[in-house]
């Protein structure tokens, strides 16, 4: 277990972090509204767990007065809190414009048409 | 209020406002109601003129003014100089005449309050030019003047060509004018001052500077653009599709002028220099020469009329140019020349245009018969606009002809010489404009409406008076407009003028001899041209300023829209590549200038714990499941579902109980409206991207994963020094909280909480907006069969929501109220008491709950965010009525008389704000989606 032993939370949060923000860009980058909103979920988890770990690791301390010696950083929570519900909104946005737009183009791929169909009024 | 002030801000306030109102309705009450108003406040500011005119004719320089943005040198001031009072007068004197005429010449079906509120606003911005003290201050009503001409032009906008003039003006004006504002701040930062009063003062400073060739062509193309000076002239006739009383007012006296004023109001520190003579006159001869000739040919009266002002605002800025007092002097007498004989005669053409329905010159002819008395007088302001004595036009352009003399010695013989050529154009388009309305009859081919008559007498007056004015003052110039010319003249040289005298007779001599050459050969002229009606089958080029003009706008449009069919082609796959794509570079650029790559730092770090080490296992898996297999939908938003709660573990192990709360609940609301959404969605996505691009997509993730890992990495094994302990230390003492991410939501950073929970609410309100009134068919059941909603809602799950219920509101309430000293607050509690109603419509279905809700499809639901932002706004503003900024907490500041409970009552209000707020904007985002879908039986 000496490697076990030798890991780090941090290299755990910033593996981690990294990996799900490959997902979500790779996901991001699809071509069908659903899988969009999927990625963008997932990078919203990477990003908001980014900023928090911004204040640190800190086990066991959470910023409430008097439960402890130490406190952690709250100013990243705070930020987080915020970014957390503001991200649940603009999830519920981005899903309502996918059904929009696939109400009003026929297909729910990104660019509001089917691959191969010339686009409408282009130049 | 001081009095100069007073000056702009009546008509720009008062008489706008007024205008608007009163001329709602168009009937004749309202419009002569209107009509009074506008003459009502130009005479009161007229008034307020003369009142301190006294004063600055002995020899004061009233101003008022206070610091706005000083550290900007942004600054209100005012100041009423000779200049800026001959303007003023000029202003407001024209400008009563114009209401008075517009009165008449409006037909009933032009709405007149929007007229005269133009012109109100139009009217305070020309005050504003030429009162403001402050550089920056004058170019705000400078490009005023540029909007509200562009609307005025504009003004009858269903015509083609007034919509295509008042554009052109625009461009052409505001941007000259925007131009004008880089040489403004150059000017202010060698000047060390934005001060007219400060500048004047710094004249050695200015001229020596090495960036004084460059201040100089900023600002002059400024007011070359304004003065329609060539090659901008060409905005001007074009802006001939305005009313005529626009045409009157704005491009004869005083917006064309307002580019003559500034270099004038420059001169004592941009002028006097070899640089500035040579520019400045050679662009007013090349403009008087051209704009003269091709006057002469213009078949449209207005269209004429326009070019002779550009050719006279040529001539004006030549004697700008010339480097002698004397000059001065004529330019300023000039100016109040031609904007009385120019006025006159647009009104004239107005009258003609008014009585014939024509303003061709080829169509009209005779009309001396029919309408004798404005003949009369537009006979008088053309023989002033043509320079025949004894009229005012005649003694302004002896002056010029000396002064073009004396700069000969200075320049070239090209001066006096091409003042010649181009008196003799004048001559001859001012014997056009007479001989070709009034008379060389009878009319041809009128309009079967036209029956040429004079006007009302309302509508001949300002005529009469102006063309009164242009004799009386060629008879006696020192007892009329000397005392002002005297004055202005002074300001605009720095120090008092030399001594002169203003009279018809000056003897025989040089000027007087141009003159007789100048009369005889226009007449020659426009006889030879007239020959046989030769000069009416004269058909203009087609190339022209206007034509370049087009042809450069559609070249940028065209330019415009190749750049963006390079960079956009509709593909959002494509933009999303290049924005990560360009994320990556930007935050990589810093490592490559960088000597070393950067290692981990020194911090101790924190050992793993087992169940960490499974949670990153389960989580690494479940992340490469989705992006492997996200084509089966339903499976890639349960696994989602996963990934949200390692997020929500994570919290609880790192220390942040409020977050994990927040997460939890978002993950229920959020799964439960990913759900709603597919189901509305197919169920499979197909698999078209080609291996390719599957590849270059995935390179792309991994660089940008790796990058935040990295960079993730290199953070979290350094210390940090946080500004945060700053909060820890005050949370309890001015914020009376125990819960430090609570006190800095509601109390320390309580601005941003308000802004976050507002773009919550328009989030909410935008999914409404796209989803109100959409209906969609949802199948029964998903691919697999699984069926969407309840047959019927199951027995147990409808107990035990009811039960659910209370208790959820209960505890969300709790969490609420402990928020400030314990984890939870308003956003938590606002998302508990989401999850327990998004239960009840799972148990009793969309109908059921939205009537117990009076949801009304989601659209009850803004009540809930207006309500909820109204609490946390108004909380806000309490704080006002202790004196203090908003959104101060109560508890902050305990010396206040009410202590005690208040200090937590302020902010668990707030809090109140933003827990109504987050109820209502997720209830609506579920509602508004329930709502859109109805169930497919079929």
């Amino acid at each position: 277990m000496s490697l076990l032993a030798n890991i780090s939370m941090e290299f755990l949060v910033a593996t981690g972090i990294g990996w799900v923000t490959a997902c979500g860009v790779y996901l991001m980058l699809r071509s069908r509204s659903f899988p969009v909103v999927l990625g963008l979920t997932l990078l919203g988890y990477a990003v908001n767990i980014f900023i928090f770990v911004m204040g640190r690791l800190w086990s066991g301390a959470p910023p409430i007065l008097g439960q402890g010696a130490v406190q952690a950083d709250p100013l990243p929570q705070a930020l987080v809190l915020t970014a957390i519900v503001i991200g649940f909104a603009t999830t519920g946005f981005v899903i309502e414009l996918a059904l929009r737009s696939r109400a009003e183009s026929g297909t729910d791929h990104v660019d509001g048409r089917e691959p191969g169909e010339r686009p409408e009024g282009g130049a | 209020m001081n009095l100069l002030a007073t000056v702009v801000l009546l008509p720009l306030l008062a008489g706008t406002a007024a205008c608007a109102l009163i001329g709602r309705g168009n009937t004749p009450a309202r419009r002569l109601l209107t009509a009074l108003a506008a003459g009502g406040v130009t005479l009161a500011a007229l008034a307020l003129l003369l009142r301190m005119a006294p004063a600055v004719f002995a020899g004061e320089v009233p101003a008022a003014g206070f610091e706005w943005l000083p550290q900007l040198g942004l600054n209100i001031g005012w100041r009423l100089d000779g200049l800026a009072l001959m303007f003023g007068l000029l202003i407001t004197g024209i400008g009563a005449l114009i209401v008075l005429y517009a009165h008449h010449y409006l037909g009933s079906e032009d709405p007149a309050g929007k007229f005269y509120a133009l012109l109100m606003l139009f009217m305070a911005a020309m005050l504003g030019v030429v009162l403001s003290d402050n550089l920056l201050m004058l170019v705000v009503f400078w490009e005023l003047t540029s909007v509200s001409s562009f609307l005025l032009v504009g003004y009858w906008g269903h015509r083609a060509d007034a919509r295509a003039g008042a554009r052109m003006a625009l461009a052409v004006t505001g941007g000259g004018g925007l131009i004008m504002l880089a040489g403004f701040v150059l000017l202010g930062q060698i000047a060390g001052s934005y001060e007219l009063t400060e500048i004047l003062q710094h004249r050695e400073r200015i001229v020596a500077d090495p960036l004084y060739p460059l201040v100089l062509a900023l600002v002059l193309t400024g007011c070359f653009t304004k003065s329609a000076q060539l090659p901008f002239h060409f905005w001007l006739p074009e802006a001939m599709a305005a009313p005529t009383p626009v045409s009157a007012y704005l491009h004869s006296a005083t917006m064309v002028k307002a580019g003559i004023f500034l270099m004038l109001r420059l001169y004592p520190v941009l002028g006097g220099t070899a640089l500035f003579e040579q520019v400045v006159t050679g662009f007013g001869l090349a403009t008087v020469t051209f704009a003269a000739w091709v006057a002469l040919f213009r078949h449209d009266l207005k269209g004429l009329l326009a070019y002779s002002t550009v050719s006279h605002l040529g001539f004006i800025t030549v004697l700008i140019g010339l480097d002698a007092p004397m000059a001065k002097v004529a330019a300023v007498f000039h100016i109040l020349n031609h904007a009385t004989f120019k006025a006159a005669l647009f009104m004239s053409a107005g009258i003609v245009d008014h009585a014939c329905h024509s303003r061709d010159l080829r169509r009209l002819g005779g009309l001396y018969g029919w309408m004798p008395w404005t003949a009369t007088f537009a006979l008088t302001a053309a023989a002033a606009m043509g320079g025949l004595p004894p009229l005012n036009g005649f003694l302004s352009k002896e002056m010029y002809f000396a002064e073009a003399l004396a700069g000969a010695d200075r320049l070239s013989w090209i001066v006096p010489a091409v003042a010649l050529l181009a008196a003799v154009s004048s001559m001859a388009y001012s014997l056009r404009f007479a001989h070709d309305t009034f008379f060389n009859g009878p009319t041809r081919d009128l309009p079967a409406d036209a029956h040429p008559h004079d006007p009302p007498a309302g509508m001949l007056a300002p005529v009469a008076l102006l063309a009164l004015l242009c004799v009386a003052v060629g008879l006696f110039p020192e007892s009329t407009y000397g005392p002002l010319v005297r004055l202005a003249a002074d300001a605009a040289l720095g120090g008092p003028p030399p001594e002169f005298h203003l009279a018809l007779w000056h003897g025989v001599n040089a000027p007087l001899a141009m003159s007789a050459v100048a009369v005889l050969a226009g007449f020659a002229l426009y006889a030879g041209l007239m020959k046989g009606g030769a000069l009416h089958r004269y058909l203009p080029r087609a190339w022209s300023g206007k034509a370049a003009f087009g042809c450069a706008i559609d070249r940028l449009f065209a330019f415009a829209g190749r750049v963006t069919a390079a960079t956009e082609n509709g593909s959002l796959q494509r933009s999303l590549l290049i924005m990560v794509a360009f994320a990556v570079l930007l935050a990589a650029a810093p490592f490559w200038q960088a000597e070393a790559l950067p290692t981990a730092g020194d911090r101790a770090l924190m050992p793993a714990t087992s169940l960490a080490l499974a949670l990153w296992a389960l989580l690494l898996i479940t992340a490469t499941v989705i992006a492997a297999t996200h084509h089966q939908r339903f499976r890639a938003l349960v696994l989602v579902g996963i990934v949200g709660l390692i997020t929500a573990l994570t919290f609880v192990g790192l220390s942040a109980p409020d977050l994990a709360l927040t997460q939890l609940s978002v993950e229920v609301v959020s799964t439960v409206l990913m759900l709603m959404g597919l189901a509305l969605l197919p169920q499979h996505t197909p698999r078209e991207s080609t291996a390719l691009r599957r590849g270059r997509d995935a390179l792309l993730a991994l660089v940008a994963g790796g990058g935040v890992a990295g960079l993730t990495w290199l953070m979290l094994t350094r210390n940090h020094d946080s500004i945060s302990w700053f909060f820890l230390e005050r949370s309890l003492t001015e914020g009376g909280g125990n819960n430090v991410v609570n006190v800095i939501l509601v109390d320390f950073r309580g601005y941003d909480t308000f802004g976050e929970i507002t773009v919550l609410g328009i989030a909410g309100l935008g999914a409404l907006a796209l989803l109100d009134g959409f209906r969609t068919r949802r199948p029964a059941a998903d691919a697999d069969g699984r069926a969407w909603a309840f047959e019927q809602q199951p027995l147990l799950l409808r107990v035990a929501a009811r039960v659910v219920l209370p208790l959820a509101l209960l505890a969300s309430a709790y969490i609420y109220w402990r928020g400030h000293n314990m984890p939870g607050g308003g956003f938590i509690a606002g998302l508990m008491t989401s999850v327990a109603l998004v239960m009840q419509y799972m148990a009793l279905g969309q109908a059921r709950a939205e009537s117990l809700l009076h949801g009304a499809a989601g659209r009850r639901f803004t009540r809930w965010i207006g309500t909820g932002l109204g609490i946390a706004g108004l909380t806000g503003i309490g704080a006002f009525w202790f004196g203090r900024p908003f959104l101060t907490s109560a508890h902050g500041h305990p010396a206040l008389p009410v202590v005690g409970e208040l200090p937590l009552a302020s902010a668990a209000a707030f809090d109140l704000g933003v827990y109504i707020t987050v109820v209502g904007a997720t209830l609506l985002t579920l509602s508004v989606l329930g709502a859109a879908s109805k169930e497919d039986h079929a």
